[in-house]
């Protein structure tokens, strides 16, 4: 690229020039022949580069071929293909990918990460060991960060008084952690540590979810599967702050979503259908046949009558007594239920099992569809979601006789019926068709090409809706890798924030701030309040408060200003760029961007070189030093930064 | 114009290739103070689907009683501290709703009852997308029917500001082609950093970026950065003691109070509040409704309070997807319905009354034998807002297929 960079030389001293006389008539000339002069030199440049990496030499179409193997790409350059792969199948390039990719081959980089139990990760695991909670079942979680009703009882508090305590708790947390890391005198950790101390009682948990979740995305050498789990955890959505569920997701993530990611959509769907998480979240555990309850209740009253009758006390049983210590019926906690209160059915799941997470909205189903669908799963419950949080199938809740779904019945009796019906949700071909659409529309465009979707729903039929047989469709397709689709997604802010770290190579120690400034962009992590999940099109994401939040993140970032995580960048462009700033901007643009960068943008770029921000003078030395942290920072704020 | 600008522009010297003049965006920055004795609106969403039937109670309707056994909101006469608030003899307000009892009394609040969208989904996403496109049933429409009264309704200098959504996105009611910027945190508003070199960088580089989507919102972002410098919203006081919600809600209108009062030109603010959605334990004169009612009440009374005589020439307005259950479920919440209601504040509204065609609740009249039946569109009441507050626009092209007949308007605003 060297010889189309010294015209933008001349470009820049060119602008300086008319600074001086501020004549605009010449400014626009000028620009307009160096504009012609760039047209010029721009295409070569591309050329010289393709030239190298495509000559039809024998040995040329050897690497090619051992480089993409049967992948379709014809439109991309090696360059951007590497690129592109490392933007869609993982969270961006960092440094070292794009070399390793390809040595390795881009179709043996691909098969390997969808095969993600071949890859070795044991990197991840441990710098996941600093999270406790990460491997507790969501009972340990409930007993060692109790709700505070709970933990004040234990405490032999008022409730008034717990939270007090917690306050102060919260308060005098960061004085103590200071203390502790007073001899590392490091600023930003300081502040990470002092913010994470805070996090004192059940929000602890979903901290450390979310910091494991950004360490797992940037860390991972598994990049596609943490892409994935992104990506189904967002289909299944479930919203940590309704009650009980912030104790579940955790399990949720790590046994419901993870071991799931890749293998058969049913598994998937049935596991996130008796998970405690989504039971609760979208009130399936409340749900009873109406019937079926009162026989229930009658029941019971009848065996009170007869206990009271065999031991003549007045007393009603209480809890935690005998005979029935383990109260057979869910029973909303913190809530005193007054007695015989008529229960049924709750459509909250029976609907959005079908709208979101199968056939989708125009499936043609109807209101009895939901219904019928509810009476399905009608006791598929939780034991007790605060004290004992597991799936538990309770038949005295559940509508028995016949049950008509789309069209499919379903009268088998007990659990069957519930897992019949999913059985047939994530078998029918508008499912097939949905799925497929959602992962094109992430992994490909918003707009996905019906071709495409047509070629990955007839696999899904084909192979029982396995994940991992569309995705591999989906991949050796050429829409994959056409010049529309390359940069044609927007980051999230999860996947931006995710991506720069990656391109920064930063150390993140404490990932609590990025998780923040994730939240900050508009993607609470965990906190998504609709069952729908955050929009995958990049309407939602491309907004002025977005965008504003977008570069003051990168600026922040690169600058080593963000609490948690250091920055390198002398370490990664290398001593010899610190004095020159054309060397700089060129090592930022390949490590950040594969070297790929509009002419428009790159041209807006070199014009700063000068700016004595960047290229700062410093007392008593004539040599002037780049500010690579804001060097950087403008680049991460490119508009094509802010596309993978 | 302010000094980054002219350092924009003069040390982007290659950044003005292609511009042969002033670009609109700084034509329009300069003239940015235009609009400030506008009419005004302030439109909530309430995502989730509000149980309305529980908000504005019909008390004098036996089956309201019959269906709703264990969350009724009892009768205004059985008096207490948390007594419903009785509007007319037939509907009375929430007991939480509390502070919006001067504004009702005073003529400056009106509700619609039986109010929604004709459109028989009961999915939140589909019902949502179809009440902001303006186009129940038509899900190809690409842009919100707010952005197109303001298309409707164009003006040559319009402010960066003219259209404000309060929140991290750009709501589907806002989407399209008129200039809408989305504010997350006024507070956090701007640029860290050395201002002038990461200004001046960034704006040179989306304002010449080959992506055009990035471009847009590029121009939207620096010009409303530029105009934010004017005000310090971190001293901002509210006036009359208004007293704001701590919640995000409460935080946004007075941020749109704010705006409003330091003329940079705002004429639509958007704000929305979620997790209306209770399916189970929904509560009744206390409980989960009940806490959610009263940031709303509290917010909006504040919000009148402090706007004081400016609200002479502000119109808030407020619409939910769809509204729930007459009957209450298994687990004394409510499930997906039809009708909601709406509230309309401002000077120009025709307070003091609820405003309905009430189609009652036996379960012949309930629609598809569970839901409050939708006697008034939504549309005829925004249709009447636009003619008679804001004076103008095409409802042909704001709500394209639907006959907003004039005739047919309630009659909620002065005319």
């Amino acid at each position: 690229m060297a010889r189309a960079r010294n015209p933008r030389c001349t470009v820049r001293s060119g602008g300086r020039h008319l600074d001086a006389y501020g004549a605009s008539f010449l400014a626009v000339t000028i620009a307009a022949l160096l504009a012609v002069l760039f047209t010029i030199a721009a295409p070569n440049a591309i050329a010289d580069k393709h030239d190298k990496t495509a000559q039809s030499s024998p040995d040329a179409i050897a690497a090619d071929s051992k480089f993409k193997g049967h992948l379709p790409i014809t439109e991309l350059t090696e360059d951007q293909a590497v690129l592109h792969a490392l933007n869609r199948l993982a969270y961006g390039p960092r440094s070292g990918d794009a070399e390793r990719i390809r040595q390795m081959g881009l179709e043996k980089w691909i098969d390997q990460q969808l095969h993600p139990d071949s890859i070795d990760d044991s990197a991840l695991d441990k710098r996941l060991e600093k999270y406790p909670t990460l491997n507790m079942p969501a009972r340990e979680l409930l007993d060692r960060f109790p709700p505070p009703r709970l933990a004040a009882k234990r405490a032999g508090e008022t409730l008034e008084e717990y939270k007090q305590q917690m306050v102060e708790k919260r308060r005098a947390a960061p004085a103590q952690t200071m203390a502790q890391t007073m001899d590392a005198g490091d600023d930003n950790s300081d502040r990470a540590q002092q913010q994470l101390a805070k996090m004192q009682g059940p929000n602890r948990i979903i901290a450390e979810l979310s910091m494991a979740k950004i360490d797992r995305a940037v860390y991972s050498q598994r990049q596609l599967e943490a892409v994935m789990e992104d990506f189904w955890f967002n289909h299944f959505n479930v919203f940590a702050n309704k009650g009980a569920d912030k104790w579940m997701l955790t399990a949720y993530v790590r046994d419901t979503i993870r071991p799931h990611t890749m293998g058969k959509f049913q598994d998937l769907l049935t596991a996130t259908a008796k998970s405690p998480a989504m039971l609760f979240f979208l009130d399936n555990w409340q749900s009873v046949d109406p019937v079926a309850f009162k026989d229930h209740q009658e029941e019971i009253a009848m065996r009170r009558a007869r206990y009271q009758g065999i031991f003549g006390g007045g007393f009603p049983p209480s809890p935690g007594t005998f005979p029935d210590p383990n109260s057979r019926f869910p029973q909303a906690q913190g809530t005193a239920r007054p007695k015989q209160q008529d229960r049924g059915l709750n459509e909250n799941y029976g609907r959005e099992v079908m709208e979101l997470h199968t056939v989708g909205v125009d499936a043609g189903y109807t209101q009895q569809d939901v219904i019928e669908m509810a009476r399905c799963l009608t006791g598929w419950t939780v034991r007790e979601p605060r004290r004992d949080p597991d799936f538990v199938f309770r038949p005295e809740f559940h509508a028995e006789g016949k049950k008509v779904v789309m069209g499919h019945t379903f009268n088998y009796g007990g659990e069957k019926d519930g897992e019949e019906a999913l059985k047939m949700l994530a078998n029918d071909p508008h499912t097939a068709k949905f799925i497929s659409t959602e992962l094109a529309r992430h992994f490909v465009s918003d707009t996905p090409p019906p071709a495409l979707v047509d070629r990955m729903t007839r696999e899904y039929m084909a192979t029982g809706g396995d994940i991992r047989s569309v995705m591999k469709t989906m991949i050796y397709s050429p829409e994959f890798w056409s010049k529309q689709t390359y940069r044609a997604k927007v980051k999230t802010p999860f996947e931006l924030v995710a991506s720069t770290a990656r391109a920064l190579n930063a150390d993140v120690a404490i990932p609590l701030p990025l998780a923040q400034w994730v939240g900050r962009m508009g993607e609470p992590l965990f906190l998504c309040q609709p069952p729908t999940g955050y929009s995958d099109k990049a309407e939602t994401w491309v907004n002025t408060g977005a965008l504003l939040n977008r570069l003051n993140f990168a600026l922040a970032f690169s600058s080593g200003h963000l609490a948690g995580t250091n920055v390198d960048l002398g370490a990664i462009f290398g001593p010899d760029a610190s004095k020159d700033p054309e060397m700089a901007l060129t090592r930022s643009l390949d490590l950040f961007l594969g070297g790929q960068i509009e002419p428009p943008t790159r041209q807006i770029l070199e014009s700063r070189l000068n700016d004595p921000q960047i290229l700062q003078a410093r007392l008593d030395d004539p040599v002037k030093l780049v500010n690579e942290g804001l060097l950087s920072g403008l680049v991460l704020g490119t508009p094509e930064f802010q596309r993978r | 114009m302010n000094i980054s600008r002219r350092y924009f522009l003069k040390n982007g010297g290659i950044a003005m290739l292609g511009m042969a003049s002033l670009p609109s965006f700084l034509q329009r920055a300069v003239a940015a103070t235009a609009g400030t004795n506008k009419k005004k609106m302030v439109v909530l969403f309430q995502r989730g689907a509000m149980d309305g039937l529980n908000v504005v109670v019909p008390f004098a309707e036996p089956n309201y009683y019959r269906l709703r056994p264990t969350i009724a909101i009892p009768e205004p006469r059985h008096g207490g501290a948390d007594a419903a608030i009785d509007l007319d003899g037939f509907f009375c307000l929430h007991p939480s709703l509390q502070p919006l009892q001067p504004l009702f009394q005073k003529g400056q609040l009106a509700i619609v009852q039986a109010v929604g969208s004709p459109d028989p989904s009961r999915s939140h996403f589909d019902a949502q997308d179809f009440m902001e496109s303006g186009t129940p049933g038509v899900k190809s429409t690409d842009d919100g029917w707010l952005n197109r009264a303001l298309q409707s309704m164009p003006e040559e200098q319009a402010s960066p500001f003219r259209a404000v959504a309060f929140g991290p996105y750009l709501p589907r009611t806002l989407a399209g082609t008129a200039p809408a910027v989305a504010i997350p945190d006024l507070k956090q508003f701007k640029m860290y950093g050395p201002q002038q070199t990461v200004e001046a960088g960034f704006e040179a580089m989306y304002a010449q970026t080959v992506d055009q989507a990035m471009r847009g919102v590029g121009q939207e972002t620096f010009e409303a950065i530029d105009q934010l410098k004017k005000i310090n919203p971190d001293s901002y006081a509210p006036e009359n003691a208004a007293d704001y919600p701590t919640s995000r809600f409460g935080k946004s209108l007075m941020e749109i109070a704010e705006l409003f009062k330091a003329d940079l030109g705002l004429e639509v603010a958007f704000l929305d509040s979620g997790g209306w959605d209770h399916h189970v334990n929904e509560g009744g004169v206390q409980g989960q409704l009940s806490n959610f009612l009263r940031d709303l009440g509290q917010g909006i009374a504040a919000f009148h309070q402090d706007m004081g005589d400016r609200m002479q020439d502000v119109v808030f307005v407020s619409m939910s997807e769809f509204g729930r259950t007459a009957r209450e479920n298994g687990n004394r919440g409510t499930d997906h319905g039809h009708a909601n209601c709406m509230f309309l504040m401002g000077g120009d509204i025709k307070g003091g009354k609820v405003y309905t065609r009430w189609p009652g609740m036996n379960d012949g009249q309930l629609y598809e034998g569970r839901d409050l039946a939708v006697t008034t569109d939504y549309r005829s009441v925004l249709g009447e807002i636009m003619t008679k507050h804001l004076g103008g626009g095409n409802l042909k092209s704001v709500f394209p297929g639907f006959a907003n007949d004039p005739r047919q308007f309630l009659g909620v605003l002065k005319s």
